[in-house]
């Protein structure tokens, strides 16, 4: 019995001229505990609209969602997402964020503030804790989102390109941040991106999504312990494999640039 | 500093053009006073209390309307914003409702409350109210869906989502709201004050008219404008600054 399991899911998006586009065309896998899984592909595969069903945000058209072997059919703290743009609430300070989940469950205040200070410090922003989130820099914004979504402790952390938004040199820190931050906590992570380097640098499973319609084409595991040096042979040629997995599905109507799988 | 010094060469510049219509002798002297005679004026108005007197009375009537216009122009935008329906059924006639010029109340106001502080009000209260409905709507419908999102996946409940997540997403819509409501309350303030009893700022006014004093008059044109002007830029500008630089709007 997996701890995640997606089976048989489809999802149509109506479309303007009155047809509909599948976006997620009979998706099968299975997600075990303490995986760090990385859902690639191009733009319009549906591997955020995965992400947003996992999350229960959106419903599947057809198909099962199970985790813990409990059908998901609603938003819940269990799966906690962290977003590309900054989806912190600006009318509250940094610590103010990082408590929210914590006082909706009607944790009270000194215990919310003693944990949201320590996931704070796990993410080396103790000192902006009075700060808004207006005053901090976009890799800042990311890391206090990922604090607030860890300090509740969800089954699953759900990331939906949560770095896609920054410069190069603070996604190699967040990286490395959220890598420290996963061999600490042994979180279950799903993760959405369309940066191949990224997918393989960070995860331990790798699936690959080709879109029209939004499918499943590869899993690839990637069995190197972390940290990973980027350099690491095994992982150049892996990047190769994906990169040609993906421009195989390039000559399809409606398809990507190389920009947009790029590294 | 700069702006400031072009500022006062214009208001000398305006001053002076007043004074030359004055020397032409086009009016007499009682219908088109000199800029002195005005200053006299506002100088013995305050002096002898008249003035500040007129200003407590108005704002007293202006902060129980602006007060009464934003409870229902939040109440009712809540109901509009929440209900797709409701939205579309009524959102013409609030449109229509502000488009409105408050004066235009004025006949009924007189006749269901007949001269007195309540009629006043009930202008007041229409000014204000129509605009607060619009911007509280708006300001609800306008909520970042990824505020809700992320909301929604730490585990909030409906209730939770709304007071915790919806309501302080739209506080900066909220404010403008209420910036611009008061504007058109102290409009509509001097427009029921036109009437009926009392010794507000809009009674003196009439009351000059009646004296024929359009010292008196001008006096308190330039009151009316200096007061609104004042508020809107020192109260109101400086919290809705803070709240759209602290909300991430400010750009």
């Amino acid at each position: 019995m997996a701890f995640l399991e997606i089976k048989n899911v489809n999802k149509y998006f109506p479309m303007e001229n009155g047809s509909q586009l599948n976006v997620l065309n009979n998706i099968n896998f299975k997600i075990e505990k303490h995986e760090f899984v990385s859902l690639i592909g191009p733009s319009g595969c549906g591997k955020s609209t995965l992400l947003n069903i996992l999350a229960g945000l959106i419903h599947a058209d057809s198909g099962e969602l199970l985790l813990n072997d409990k059908a998901i059919t609603k938003p819940g703290n269990d799966r906690v997402m962290v977003f590309q743009e900054s989806a912190l609430f600006p009318w509250l300070s940094v610590i103010e964020n990082v408590m929210f989940g914590l006082k909706i469950q009607q944790i009270d205040k000194k215990t919310a503030y003693t944990k949201a200070l320590k996931q704070l410090k796990a993410v080396h922003l103790a000192e902006f804790k009075d700060s808004y989130p207006h005053q901090l820099s976009g890799g800042m914004k990311q890391r206090v989102a990922i604090a607030r979504a860890l300090v509740i402790n969800p089954a699953v952390l759900l990331m939906d390109e949560p770095f896609g938004a920054l410069d190069d040199q603070t996604r190699l820190l967040l990286h490395k941040e959220l890598i420290n931050l996963w061999l600490k906590t042994k979180k279950t992570i799903v993760f959405v991106t369309h940066n191949i380097r990224e997918a393989i640098k960070l995860s331990d499973r790798i699936i690959v999504f080709a879109n029209n319609p939004g499918r499943i084409i590869e899993k690839i595991n990637i069995d190197l312990p972390q940290p990973r040096n980027k350099d690491n042979k095994k992982l150049v040629e892996l990047e190769n494999r994906i990169l040609n997995l993906l421009q195989s599905e390039m000559n399809f109507e409606g398809g990507y640039r190389y920009e947009e799988i790029g590294a | 500093m700069k702006r400031l010094v072009h500022r006062i060469i214009f208001v000398l510049f305006i001053l002076l053009i007043w004074q030359l219509f004055f020397k032409l002798n086009i009016w007499p002297n009682y219908l088109f006073p000199s800029p002195m005679m005005v200053f006299q004026t506002l100088l013995e108005g305050f002096k002898d209390g008249t003035f500040v007197n007129a200003i407590i009375i108005s704002f007293k009537r202006l902060l129980i309307g602006f007060f009464i216009s934003i409870i229902f122009g939040v109440l009712f935008g809540l109901i509009i914003a929440s209900n797709e329906m409701i939205d579309e059924t009524v959102g013409p006639f609030i449109l229509a409702l502000q488009s409105i010029p408050s004066i235009v109340w004025l006949p009924l106001a007189l006749l269901w409350f007949s001269l007195g502080e309540a009629a006043i009000i009930f202008v007041v209260v229409l000014g204000g109210t129509w605009n607060m409905v619009i911007n509280t709507r708006t300001g609800i419908k306008n909520v970042q869906p990824v505020f809700m999102q992320a909301a929604k996946t730490m585990g909030v409940n409906k209730i939770q989502l709304f007071w915790k997540v919806i309501i302080p997403a739209a506080v900066p819509h909220l404010i403008t709201g209420m910036r611009l409501s008061w504007a058109f309350s102290w409009r509509a303030l001097m427009a029921g004050e036109l009437i009926g009893s009392g010794s507000g700022l809009g009674q003196l006014l009439m009351w000059g008219r009646d004296m024929g004093n359009m010292s008196l008059v001008i006096s308190i044109i330039i009151l009316i404008g200096s007061i609104g002007y004042l508020t809107d830029n020192y109260i109101f500008k400086k919290i809705e600054n803070k709240v759209l630089t602290r909300w991430g709007l400010n750009t």
